[in-house]
């Protein structure tokens, strides 16, 4: 109560604080378009990261979530690469490598060049996986059968380059062998076919893995490093012999659209990363099983470019 | 037995005050055509940031009971659903507001959501190790073939005729198909950006019944000669309870279709009240009065979307797999408190999930108690003046629509449906078939796609839809009720000759 006491008081005494102050931005609530349904991980975690928003050694005004879903983020994204304004006050979370692939691959009105990114929030490596009773026991023993079976191995995900396609594309080009993708509408229904055995096996986040983990096993992780926080013992791809990278990590975070006036940019680019670091934050991530990764803007602008560059190869002919 | 212990925990004041919110909560923004369940919960999840974690479930899940049974207020009384799960309440629910028994119309219905609820809440506290791993069999090919079942329903849903039933369906299936195909990424019929996302169901079930009736209520005007105000007659509560309890056979189908389609992860309760309607009404003996304001109608729709909660989260809770979206919001509000559901839920949490199952049961009984107030005063709704009436709806309509997606494209979707839907009810058309028919054309076919991969993949698509017993079941089960429509249809056709004949003959005499 004392803090949205203090709040109040630092947004009062902005307001009545005379023309120079009162051009400082921000001045009033801000909102972030979610192009994910309410309830979904993005919506779940955008809300968590913002939630300290108000405090005056961030952005000292709140922040709104508003959802616009469909087709996959594209409708939310359209929106918000053509009508937001360009003021500092409509922001956007971005995915990647969704909005990426998907700029890559179909007709849209957002790229990575005519957007912005501000920081990125968190990461969730996409992980392989297989029923509890599976004679798979590594990545390996799936090559293997694979091979004297091509086509034979059903694998799910949700839905078509997404990060779980992406890094079923990776795997598939990496092993050599020839996998059924079996696309899904969203995470959980696709792990839900691992676990019940409707697929042979599946790429999954690995927060929704983790969660499932006693009625599964996983098998690799599709990043640079393993997760130390929440599965210490599953290897990499890399480890296990298979140069499979980050490139399908879902990277979250927050981005303004292109013709955003530099000083905003540069006011969000400082303050919202150091938002995301928050020890309140990253407790309720760590409660929701999030896996929390905090990247300014220039690491974001490099990695937005890498992956660019990697997707129009990948994605090349399919 | 634990259950039992934790009753106390949801009567201490704090808990049982957030139960009464949540319940009455629930009840209005069920009855909010627009604010469907999911959306319901979704909006009072940030509320429960700041609670405990079993006060702020004990919320969720109060809202998420009594919003399933406040859809069927509007779908009664205005002929339009509050969410997809009361479509089959608005076929004799309203045709008994008509009749000037809305106020009997609204007590039946909450009372067999109480009892379909309180089935459905001791199924998941009972059954659920049992049924949890049965419910994950459930793979593409059955949920086509449930899906399948649904559009046999549609057919007969239009008691009008099976052509038009069957014409409107086909409208809803192809409707369906229009958006990005989110399984294998193709835009269909997307041929204005505001089609880009696709038809909502909710925006499409706003338009298609709520505007027909409001282009309706204003051609009626000011003109008080047509102006036809509906009566209510009081209607004793108790008489209600028990001719709610006296429909055995209703409740019972009710309930028992609205366990399994709530127990199936992906089939989604909104087709539990259609199939249960369909069933109760094939073996009635009342059959012919069915869509013209027969009680068992209400009774069967109702018993089966509140039966449908409980197991919709015996996968959610035992395997952290949510069944329906309505159940995937719930999982990011126990996510938050840092509560993962899976099998170890009822050991490390005992305290919060027994709470909150308990007061889930507890809330039906409250949502019974609230309801009947409710219908007391909801009643009176259709005593306004039509155009009033008609403004208020639309402003609800258009309301309802924008807030699904903050889209004004789902306004503008809304709006052409519903005109669209007036003009085909000009020619005997009928709302109920075409939503159905929204509604099961991506199950059917995002099953049938997923289904055909693994076969291919594996022994071929006739040993992967046709064999297995659950198969098997459910391709009899759907020929049967194919079957039973064409008998019927015969034989209404054969007595209505014979009626005709006999008139026929003795005209002369």
């Amino acid at each position: 109560m004392k803090r949205i006491l203090m709040t109040m008081a630092a947004a009062l005494s902005v307001a009545f604080a005379g023309d120079a102050l009162a051009q400082k931005y921000p001045d009033r609530p801000v909102s972030v378009t979610v192009a994910y349904s309410a309830g979904g991980a993005t919506d779940f975690q955008a809300r968590i990261v913002t939630m300290v928003a108000g405090n005056a050694q961030y952005l000292g005004q709140p922040i709104v979530i508003i959802n616009k879903p469909g087709a996959g983020g594209k409708v939310g994204w359209n929106h918000f690469a053509s009508k937001a304004k360009t003021d500092g006050y409509e922001l956007a979370a971005y995915n990647v490598p969704h909005f990426i692939a998907q700029s890559i691959k179909f007709k849209t009105k957002y790229n990575i060049n005519n957007l912005e990114p501000i920081a990125n929030w968190g990461a969730d490596p996409a992980v392989f996986v297989v029923g509890k009773d599976s004679p798979f026991n590594s990545v390996a023993d799936v090559v293997k059968f694979a091979k004297a079976n091509p086509g034979k191995v059903t694998v799910s995900g949700a839905g078509l380059f997404v990060g779980h396609h992406i890094a079923f594309l990776q795997i598939q080009k990496e092993t050599g062998v020839k996998l059924s993708y079996v696309p899904h509408k969203g995470g959980a229904p696709a792990l839900k076919s691992v676990i019940g055995g409707q697929v042979m096996a599946g790429v999954n986040n690995l927060s929704d893995a983790f969660r499932s983990r006693s009625n599964l096993k996983i098998l690799g992780i599709a990043d640079n490093q393993r997760d130390k926080e929440f599965l210490p013992d599953v290897p990499t791809f890399k480890e296990q012999g298979f140069n499979v990278d980050d490139s399908s990590v879902n990277f979250r975070g927050i981005m303004v659209r292109k013709g955003t006036p530099k000083e905003v940019i540069d006011v969000l680019a400082a303050k919202v990363p150091e938002m995301f670091k928050n020890a309140r934050v990253a407790k309720q991530m760590k409660n929701g099983g999030s896996p929390l990764r905090v990247l300014n803007r220039d690491q974001v602008k490099k990695m937005w470019k890498e992956r660019q560059a990697f997707l129009t190869e990948l994605l090349k002919g399919l | 037995m634990e259950f039992v212990s934790y009753f106390g925990a949801v009567f201490s004041p704090f808990p049982f005050l957030i139960l009464i919110i949540g319940t009455v909560g629930g009840l209005i923004l069920g009855a909010t055509p627009g604010l469907s369940p999911t959306m319901a919960v979704a909006l009072l999840i940030p509320f429960t940031f700041q609670m405990e974690p079993a006060h702020g479930l004990i919320l969720l899940g109060a809202a998420y009971t009594s919003s399933v049974a406040g859809g069927a207020v509007s779908a009664i009384l205005l002929r339009i659903p509050g969410a997809p799960a009361n479509i089959a309440t608005a076929l004799d629910g309203y045709a008994m507001a008509q009749k000037g028994e809305a106020a009997k119309a609204l007590q039946m219905c909450f009372v067999s959501s109480a009892v379909g609820g309180v089935v459905g809440i001791l199924v998941l506290i009972f059954l659920t190790p049992v049924l949890a791993a049965w419910a994950l069999g459930f793979g593409p090919s059955h949920l086509f073939w449930i899906a399948i079942l649904g559009v046999t329903v549609i057919a007969t849903l239009d008691s009008n005729s099976v052509v038009k039933g069957l014409l409107s369906g086909c409208i809803g299936l192809w409707i369906s198909t229009i958006g990005l195909d989110s399984i294998q990424g193709v835009e269909r019929f997307t041929f204005s950006e505001h089609l880009d996302g696709g038809i909502h169901v909710i925006a499409a079930l706003i338009g298609l019944f709520a505007i027909p009736q409001v282009v309706e209520m204003l051609e009626i005007g000011r003109n008080k000669k047509i102006m036809t105000l509906m009566n209510t007659a009081q209607h004793s509560v108790v008489d209600s309870i028990l001719e709610v309890l006296g429909k055995v056979r209703a409740l019972f189908i009710g309930s028992t279709v609205g366990v399994i389609i709530g127990l199936i992860p992906g089939a989604g309760g909104q087709i539990a009240g259609i199939i249960s309607y369909d069933q109760t009404r094939k073996f009635s003996p009342n059959r012919e009065r069915f869509g013209s304001g027969e009680s068992e109608g209400v009774v069967a729709a109702e018993s089966a979307n509140n039966a449908m909660v409980g197991p919709s989260l015996v996968p959610l809770l035992t395997l952290s797999v949510p069944g329906s979206p309505t159940a995937a919001v719930l999982l990011g509000g126990l996510l938050i408190h840092g509560i993962f559901p899976g099998p170890d839920l009822f050991t490390k949490h005992a305290d919060v999930a027994w709470t909150f199952i308990d007061s889930m049961l507890v809330g039906q009984i409250l949502m019974l108690v609230f309801g009947l107030y409710i219908a007391r005063l909801a009643a009176k709704i259709i005593l306004v003046p039509p155009p009033i009436l008609a403004s208020g709806i639309l402003i609800l309509a258009v309301f309802g629509s924008y807030s699904v997606q903050h889209s004004i494209s789902d306004v503008l979707v809304m709006l052409t449906l519903g005109l669209g839907m007036y003009c085909l009810e000009k020619f005997g058309y009928t709302a109920a078939p075409l939503v159905l028919g929204i509604i099961l054309g991506p199950i059917a076919e995002s099953n049938y796609v997923q289904g055909r991969i693994i076969a291919q993949a594996g022994d071929g698509m006739i040993s992967y839809f046709l064999t297995g017993p659950l198969n098997v079941t459910l391709y009899v089960l759907c020929l049967a009720s194919i079957g039973y429509s064409i008998v019927m249809e015969v034989r209404t056709r054969r007595q209505q000759t014979a009626v005709t004949e006999n008139e026929v003959g003795e005209e002369p005499a």
